[in-house]
């Protein structure tokens, strides 16, 4: 049976001893976010998730949703865990008070996020996509969708989807075909089929709030010609069951207990959101947040299946050590004595420490941006969070996955194995890589569009203020170790980018073929900016005699060990970035 | 009526404890801490009286160091009205509790103290018996259950031969066993609520009490290392060995 606890000291020591959180309260509307009430709301959230969410995960993954006569259950217990999680207020956390939320920082929903994604992923998607719709109507409804909608959606009584996707386009929504056609009441009747919708249909609240991406019958074409419809599955006025039903739900590699829904749209009554034909619009402007919960999904499963790795390695007997026998009284050592079994559990254990602290450095701009009284700061984050959001997507995805693989490598063939429980997290992962944009478009977006933005003006964000660090520390002994390693590469990724700027613009394929290798790089420059920094923070406790639990001898340790073992990657990538187009394009599509 | 709970800080059930170096007591530097389980019960179930109508009023009180005020707040997130710290920098032991209590009861008095049936830091199981002792109140301790009708209190508790119900006369002091309930999860608005809520505090000078611990500890020592099991050819031997080295009378 897998085991789940909660990172509490890590995230705390990220909090407040790297990336300064505190400084959040100091913005107005956070006054309440002080460090002891952010420590007390994280042990309760910690509780919640050990015990109401982790137990069910397992179970969940067995049991899988259950479609009978248009109507899905859940899998046994999640109706009375998803009220314990509603009646705790935990829907509410960052949602504006005047809807009956608590106002908190988006950061502290990031955490939590994590540590929900950990315990029990396929649960978390359900007030996850809420979240989501609140965050539709909130920023783009009319006050009377607001009023109607926001109260039910914080206090959770209702859910939300987000109804994106039709068979014949996922990443190119400019083609999608669902219709709206005005009635005479103001309202809309959408028609259309919508595929891959989670919770589209479920047994968890009284009522589920569509989000649907649709056209009027005068829209232009294409991506510019679609707007953003609010469809309840009761009208909130009459009760009456609206023409919106599920038609069946998809049987999925993993995320099981998660319903993912086919839903069919007949003359459904919907509210517009939001202006005519501005619907992309309006969804791209909750898709930093969107793309930041992706990543801490794979965050989540990354940092459970290190905890089950970590413990299966210091209980399993299995060879002697090479260096001669460690456990003389068991028949065997333990494999955490092993070298390549204790390089792997580091690589996770650096991945998971290092991918955290850059989100939350994300979490925290994203905080800034809303609510900075200084315009300048507030651009400047903004700058920053849409910059990192491609890199945080992909990265920590493609990490959960590969950290979760790695994990199911320490247990052998028990990995292998359903009981063990560890397979699961692998099956969860692999979504985070293809939803809420693939992160192949991630990097095209990297690339594309966040690059090329005003000359690089985004980059900057990043390279300035690591410039400036690594100038403020050239004479800091504790760093002097790692600020080699990290410069070389951080040289390569201002090389690199003004390469990739320079080809891409004179052909673009030469952006594309670079691109995945390029976010890649990319991010281990940014988690091992983050690195540094957590290097620097646990060498000014070491001293003191604060590290009673050898907690900050551990950080450096890790970071040794990613600046050593898994910063040289850059090298690799660099060359294949540097190497251009021409060796994936010369390539015929009739040759494969 | 008006309930009184009390609440202890404690080293959390989760934490694996280590010893301080100089064996003079448990390291309890950089150690997670909350609120002692059984006192989650006592909260609880002053709760859940407030919530059927039956209390008008909760109060939870705490003694120890400042941080002890977190307690009071995880209290009042699981519900309870009010608060009431007394600042006591030393250890604080039984007896002088139990006199604080007596004079913090003088004051409110309330019509039902519950309290967990003890610490589990140093399990004394003391507090409950001797403040009802102090007060002249009857007592109803390691309560499974607990029914308030009549101006009486049905405390059923769970005893070596089956179940024992008491009917205690209000007031009264009832300490709580594992059975009574299930706490409740704080939730958020109420963690947010009681981060606003005013605690309200009494020295031990105002109250007139002295806490200076009546008992002195020599030294803590962890238990002796549990050793190996031995084979023994057979059953004679096994009869042997029980009678003459573990001293058990096999009559």
């Amino acid at each position: 049976m897998p085991v789940y606890k909660a990172p509490l000291e890590e995230i705390r020591f990220i909090l407040t001893e790297v990336i300064g959180a505190r400084e959040l309260a100091a913005l107005p509307g956070y006054e309440d976010a002080t460090p002891e009430t952010v420590d007390t709301i994280l042990d309760a959230a910690a509780q919640l998730c050990e015990e109401v969410l982790f137990p069910l995960n397992q179970s969940g993954d067995e049991e899988g949703c259950h479609f009978v006569d248009n109507k899905v259950r859940t899998p046994e217990g999640f109706v009375e865990a998803y009220h314990t999680f509603r009646e705790g207020g935990w829907m509410g956390l960052s949602c504006d008070p005047a809807f009956g939320g608590q106002g908190l920082p988006l950061l502290l929903n990031c955490v939590i996020d994590e540590l929900v994604c950990s315990a029990n992923m396929s649960f978390g998607l359900y007030p996850g996509l809420t979240h989501g719709a609140y965050n539709a109507i909130a920023k783009h409804g009319s006050e009377a969708l607001k009023q109607t909608y926001l109260p039910k959606l914080v206090a959770g009584t209702w859910t939300g989807t987000m109804c994106l996707t039709e068979a014949h386009c996922g990443t190119d929504l400019g083609l999608l075909r669902t219709k709206a056609e005005p009635q005479t009441d103001g309202s809309y009747a959408l028609s259309g089929t919508k595929i891959f919708i989670s919770a589209g249909e479920h047994d968890l609240s009284e009522n589920i709030i569509h989000l649907v991406l649709a056209r009027l019958p005068d829209a232009p074409s294409g991506i510019k010609g679609i707007s953003l419809f609010v469809v309840p599955k009761f009208l909130p006025d009459t009760g009456v069951r609206n023409a919106v039903v599920c038609g069946g739900i998809e049987h999925k590699m993993g995320i099981k207990a998660s319903a993912t829904c086919t839903m069919n749209f007949d003359g459904a009554t919907g509210w517009l959101v939001g202006k005519p034909h501005k619907g992309m619009s309006a969804m791209f402007t909750m898709m930093n947040e969107a793309r930041l919960m992706v990543g801490l999904q794979g965050l989540g499963l990354a940092e459970v299946a290190t905890q089950n790795a970590v413990a299966y390695a210091r209980e399993r007997l299995q060879m002697r050590a090479l260096t001669g026998v460690k456990c003389p009284d068991k028949p065997a050592d333990p494999l955490i004595v092993h070298p390549d079994i204790r390089r792997t559990l580091l690589t996770m254990k650096a991945l998971v420490e290092g991918c955290r602290a850059l989100a939350l450095e994300v979490a925290k701009k994203l905080d800034i941006e809303a609510k900075h009284p200084d315009e300048n700061t507030r651009a400047e984050a903004a700058d920053f969070v849409a910059l990192m959001i491609p890199v945080v997507k992909a990265f920590l995805t493609d990490t959960g996955f590969d950290v979760t693989n790695m994990a199911m490598q320490i247990y052998g063939g028990h990995g292998y194995i359903r009981d063990n429980g560890v397979e699961q997290y692998a099956r969860d992962a692999r979504i985070t890589q293809i939803y809420e944009g693939t992160n192949g478009i991630q990097a095209l977006d990297l690339v594309g569009r966040k690059m090329a933005e005003d000359y690089g003006r985004l980059l900057r964000r990043f390279f300035h203020p690591v410039a400036a660090f690594l100038e403020a520390e050239k004479e800091n002994p504790a760093l002097a170790e790692f600020l080699p390693l990290f410069i070389s590469a951080f040289t390569k990724l201002q090389t690199a980018s003004l390469t990739v700027a320079a080809r891409g613009l004179a052909n673009p394929d030469e952006a594309g073929a670079a691109a995945t290798d390029y976010l890649r790089l990319f991010a281990f420059i940014a988690v091992g900016f983050m690195w540094l920094r957590m290097a620097k923070a646990a060498a000014e406790k070491l001293p003191c005699g604060g590290d009673r639990t050898g907690f900050y001898d551990a950080k450096l340790k890790t970071a040794r060990f990613y600046f050593a073992r898994l910063m040289p990657q850059v090298n690799a990538l660099n060359l294949a970035i540097l190497s251009g187009a021409k060796n994936i394009m010369d390539f015929p599509a009739e040759g494969f | 009526m008006k309930i009184l709970v009390t609440v202890k800080r404690v080293i959390d059930y989760n934490v694996k404890i280590r010893l301080k170096a100089d064996a003079s007591g448990v390291e309890t530097a950089n150690v997670k801490m909350s609120m002692n389980p059984f006192d989650e019960i006592a909260v609880e179930e002053a709760v859940r009286l407030k919530e059927k109508g039956v209390a008008r009023e909760t109060l939870a009180v705490t003694f120890g160091p400042s941080q002890a005020q977190e307690t009071l707040r995880t209290a009042m997130a699981m519900g309870i009205d009010r608060a009431l710290y007394v600042p006591v920098d030393t250890e604080t032991q039984s007896l002088g509790v139990a006199h604080a209590l007596k004079k913090i009861i003088d004051r409110e008095k309330p019509d039902l103290v519950i309290m967990g049936k003890q610490a589990i830091d140093n399990d004394s199981s003391q507090t409950g018996p001797i403040l009802a002792a102090q007060l002249g109140w009857p007592q109803g301790t390691f309560a499974s259950k607990l029914d308030i009708k009549d101006g009486k209190a049905y405390v059923t508790r769970e005893i070596d031969g089956g179940l024992e119900t008491l009917a205690l006369t209000l007031p009264a002091v009832i300490t709580t066993d594992l059975r009574l309930n299930t706490p409740r999860y704080a939730s958020l608005p109420n963690i947010m609520k009681a981060k606003k809520k005013p605690i309200e505090v009494l020295t031990p000078d105002e109250l007139g009490v002295d806490f200076t611990p009546t008992l002195q500890i020599l030294k803590v020592a962890p238990p002796p290392p549990r050793k190996g099991g031995i084979k023994v050819p057979d059953v004679a031997t096994l009869i042997d060995r029980l009678t003459n080295e573990a001293k058990i009378k096999l009559s």
